[in-house]
């Protein structure tokens, strides 16, 4: 019984682990500008990794596997807000602006002048 | 009721997916962005094959893998930040 607990919870997470990481790869095609890809990235990063890998982690019970998978997940928690950090703030500085809807104001630039 | 097979055919596509994203990506961090995002799906995909194949070792590989990942995000943006003529503006003209 506890076992197919196990396997339902499991199932439930890597299921919507992949429909976290689908979602988010048609967001890093679909959207318009880089910052909002790096939403669709984060999402992919946080969401679907962690749920993928905690319905790995219940999949493989007590072993010495779920240490290291709670170390792959600790990793990838530490070091993806990082990067996605370190990426925007670079795109920022180096003159690329955000996507806004409509032009109304001359301040915001299109997108078009941007490589 | 396997699913394994199924999430590992779902990550190849999301695989190619930000592969068609850091090849028409309009700037460098969109394709930068790609690649961070292919390197964690590149540890999914290596820890769903250790599960699947009954192989412990691959978990390894992803450890090593999340980890060369962020120290080669943070090397390459170094390369491109630091760079003469890198700004986007400038680079417009």
């Amino acid at each position: 019984m506890i076992s197919g607990l196990e396997n339902i919870a499991s199932f439930v997470l890597l299921g919507s682990g992949i429909i976290f990481l689908l979602i988010g790869c048609i967001g890093l095609i679909r959207f318009p500008d880089f910052f909002t890809r790096l939403h669709a990235a984060g999402l992919i990063d946080t969401l679907g990794a962690g749920l993928i890998l905690i319905g790995l982690v219940i999949e493989s019970g007590w072993t010495l596997n779920t240490v290291k998978i709670i170390f792959i997940l600790f990793f990838l928690f530490l070091t993806s807000p990082v990067s996605s950090h370190v990426v925007a703030k670079a795109a920022l500085t180096s003159g690329l602006r955000p996507w806004r809807a409509e032009e109304d104001n001359g301040t915001s630039r299109s997108k078009e002048e941007l490589p | 009721m396997n699913i394994m097979p199924a999430a590992m055919a779902a990550i190849l596509i999301c695989m190619c997916l930000t592969l068609a994203r850091l090849l028409l990506g309009p700037t460098v961090f969109d394709r930068l962005l790609a690649a961070n995002s292919f390197g964690t799906k590149t540890v999914l995909f290596l820890a769903l094959i250790g599960f699947l194949f009954d192989r412990p070792d691959f978990l390894d590989l992803a450890l090593v893998y999340s980890l060369i990942n962020f120290v080669g995000v943070i090397a390459v943006l170094r390369y491109v930040t630091f760079r003469k003529g890198s700004d986007v503006k400038e680079r417009a003209e």
